[in-house]
């Protein structure tokens, strides 16, 4: 056996050539490497959102380049009754839809936690209203809320004859703004329930079985070992809810176009409804611009309200 | 106005159209008059290729018709013609960006306003239009509205047709409340609506958010009152006598339509008059044929009449139509072909089988074309033959502007009438507010 087949053997490393060395540059890498998020970042989330606040700045039309007008959209949005009305209900319906999800998200998952049959099929099944796409379940909803056609009228009238007369889900102010809340609720939950079930599932049963054998009842069970140890998880979910819950656009387009009256008109059907169809580019932007401040203040309500533990920074106990 | 015909209400009919059109031509004849006058010498550019825009077909007879009489145009000048067909929604945006842009599609037929929106980027067509009008009996005064600059005589669109919202109502039940049909003044519609209520066969209008029929119902309102969003001058108009006198009117009329209008879209009311939950809106010629190609509805469709929205205070019936409005753009290197490409569309051997293909769903914009068969078809139909024969229009009475089409599709007139209908403000506040939202969108710039 001849190990040293090799002719060319020599004791040193040949020197690398230019182009090796140039690529070898931890700078050069560090930018080669960060180029394509970079660019993919600049070109899809930098440009177009400097753009919007850009416009939200001008008095761009569709159809007429605009010219910038300082502070002139947001001053005439701040006496506009239509847009403080958005600015309430689309505060109102996160708030109420985001407490709904989270309480009946958390019941929901606190009972799929427990042991039972078809365990595995019934947690998908709970997917459902979420994986349908929204429009549909919010075109489904708007059949159910349909002044004629109603499933749910339908029933109390002709089945049960309870009433005389078909339910008006959307004709008037609060009923309608009710029914899209009670929709959006539907939608959330299992996105809730199952984000909320892995992170029960990832509670030692040990720390149970102690509670157990200390005579813990079961709401001190649930007090004292399953909710703290879910809180971080909960606060995650929550931020992710509450973006969704309040830049909400389908179901409310769907279902009532903002009607009546604009009285379910959200920020984002809104600006959608002056930008678009309207055709005010610029007051469209405005009103999504005004969207912001809202957002970071929920995003760092829940983080620092509900996430600020010690032991979530890698340090000590609670 | 109902956008919303299914393809299945008309498969059967476009199958033997279609079927129709690659022999002999399957429509009927038609006795349109016609003088014979010199046409405009448009040389059409050697090697043209041109690209159009439209709204798609809602019919599919439509988009075959339309498709054969341009290609017969591009082979007897053995040039190229592409049409793409864009959705109603899109349509607008498209024209905007290509007005902006300086590219993309030679001529677009778009909506009544696009052209005053955008007149300086358009190549003027009056030759082409005085030529089509002395032709065919003149311009229908709504063509004359849409197609000509503001104030002046030159022509800026070529409009295509129409289609209007007349009243769809059930004999039997007009009837059953005392009359023989719609009455013209504001008191005896009142009575008639009051009486169908009583009857349990109720009218309703939309008042939700439906482009078509919601500002079509509005519009009717205010103008049969005599009132305006805009003044000739194109200040905003609303705050008068006449639009209060209007809202209070609806007060008294909002009681008896079917309950729920105000969430109604542009869809609902076609659906509670299929099923006999309603017997008196307004709506375009689609709501007819759909009762009437379906066996389940046939009988529905034999009790159903169209009139004219009622006057009011107004000479004429105060409706105005969706138009079709076609544009070539000064940036088109072909204007010449574009230009005699509109003309030869218009022309009876190109015009009148694409008139009824549509059914009566399009008017013409040419007097000519009055005495078409698609009018004699069905009599029921014949109503939708004059929808151009009227001086409204979408913001009657100003100048058409950006601010109009803008104005119309935010819902100004339309949320007006419901915020009075549904008792949310009074008449006064109400109008107040369509003012204060108008004047930002006709505000000068």
């Amino acid at each position: 056996m001849d190990a040293t087949v090799s002719t060319h053997w020599s004791r040193n490393r040949p020197q690398p050539t230019a182009l090796a060395r140039f690529f070898d540059n931890k700078a050069v890498l560090v930018i080669i490497c960060l180029l394509p998020a970079v660019g993919l970042l600049t070109v899809f989330l930098t440009y177009p959102l400097g753009l919007g606040i850009w416009l939200a700045f001008t008095d761009q039309t569709i159809g007429r380049r605009g010219v910038y007008v300082g502070l002139e959209n947001f001053e005439f949005l701040f006496t506009d009754p239509i847009f403080w009305n958005a600015v309430f209900y689309s505060v109102f319906y996160t708030g109420v839809a985001t407490i709904g999800k989270f309480a009946l998200g958390l019941w929901l998952a606190l009972l799929l936690n427990e042991h039972m049959p078809f365990k595995s099929f019934i947690r998908a099944i709970i997917l459902l209203p979420w994986i349908v796409p929204t429009v549909l379940s919010a075109i489904a909803f708007w059949w159910m809320y349909d002044p004629q056609f109603s499933i749910i009228s339908y029933i109390f009238v002709d089945v049960l004859g309870w009433r005389s007369e078909n339910i008006n889900f959307l004709g008037s102010e609060w009923p309608a703004r009710w029914s899209l809340i009670f929709a959006n609720i539907w939608r959330g939950i299992p996105f809730v329930a199952i984000s909320l079930l892995a992170g029960l599932q990832t509670i030692s049963p040990s720390l149970y079985e102690a509670a157990l054998l200390d005579g813990a009842t079961p709401w001190q069970r649930f007090r004292h070992i399953t909710f703290p140890l879910i809180l971080p998880i909960l606060a995650i979910v929550m931020t992710f809810s509450i973006i969704f819950t309040f830049t909400d656009f389908q179901l409310v387009y769907a279902i009532t176009r903002g009607g009546p009256v604009n009285s379910t008109h959200l920020l984002a059907t809104l600006a959608f409804q002056r930008g678009i169809p309207g055709g005010q580019l610029g007051e469209g932007a405005a009103i999504a611009v005004t969207m912001v401040p809202f957002l970071v203040f929920a995003t760092l309500f829940s983080y620092f309200a509900l996430a600020r533990r010690k032991w979530q920074q890698g340090e000590g106990n609670d | 106005m109902a956008f919303n015909i299914t393809r299945r209400d008309f498969s059967s009919l476009g199958a033997a159209l279609g079927a129709g059109l690659a022999g002999a031509p399957a429509f009927a004849q038609s006795n349109i008059q016609r003088r014979d006058v010199p046409a405009p010498n448009l040389a059409i550019e050697r090697g043209a290729t041109l690209r159009m825009l439209r709204p798609v077909r809602f019919v599919q007879p439509d988009e075959e018709v339309f498709r054969a009489n341009v290609a017969r145009f591009a082979q007897q000048h053995n040039i190229q013609v592409r049409v793409d067909f864009v959705g109603w929604e899109d349509i607008n945006q498209q024209t905007a960006v290509t007005a902006n842009t300086g590219a993309g599609p030679d001529l677009i037929i778009g909506f009544g306003d696009a052209p005053h929106v955008y007149a300086d980027k358009l190549i003027e067509l009056t030759d082409v239009a005085e030529y089509l009008g002395n032709r065919y009996g003149g311009w229908k005064t709504l063509a004359q509205r849409y197609g000509k600059r503001h104030g002046t005589n030159n022509w800026i669109g070529l409009p295509f047709g129409a289609s209007g919202g007349p009243l769809v109502w059930r004999q039997s039940a007009v009837r059953e409340a005392g009359f023989q049909s719609p009455p013209d003044d504001h008191a005896s519609f009142l009575r008639l609506c009051q009486a169908l209520r009583r009857n349990n066969k109720p009218a309703g209008f939309a008042l939700g958010n439906a482009v078509g029929d919601g500002n079509g119902f509005a519009n009717w309102l205010v103008w049969s009152f005599g009132g305006k969003l805009v003044n000739e001058d194109g200040s905003v108009g609303i705050n008068s006598r006449e639009t209060i006198a209007a809202l209070n009117y609806l007060r008294e009329l909002y009681p008896t339509f079917v309950p729920g209008t105000i969430a109604w879209g542009d869809i609902s009311n076609n659906r509670a008059y299929a099923s006999n939950e309603l017997f008196l809106t307004s709506n375009g010629v689609s709501l007819y044929f759909s009762l009437k190609n379906d066996p389940a509805t046939r009988p529905i469709a034999d009790d159903t009449q169209h009139t004219l929205m009622p006057k009011g205070l107004a000479s004429v019936s105060p409706m105005a139509g969706l138009t079709l409005n076609a544009m070539v753009f000064r940036h088109s290197r072909f204007p010449n072909a574009s230009k005699a490409l509109l003309a030869f569309l218009l022309e009876t051997e190109q015009y009148d089988p694409w008139l009824q293909a549509n059914l009566g769903y399009w008017a013409q914009p040419l007097n000519a074309y009055n005495t078409s068969a698609t009018w004699t078809s069905d009599e029921k139909v014949s109503i939708f033959r004059d929808t151009m024969d009227t001086e409204f229009y979408n913001g009657y009475r100003g100048p058409i502007t950006e601010g109009t089409a803008a104005a119309n599709a935010d819902y100004v007139m339309v949320q007006m009438c419901a915020a009075v209908a549904s008792g949310q403000a009074t008449p006064e506040a109400a109008v107040r507010e369509a003012e204060r939202r108008a004047q930002r969108f006709f505000r000068r710039r």
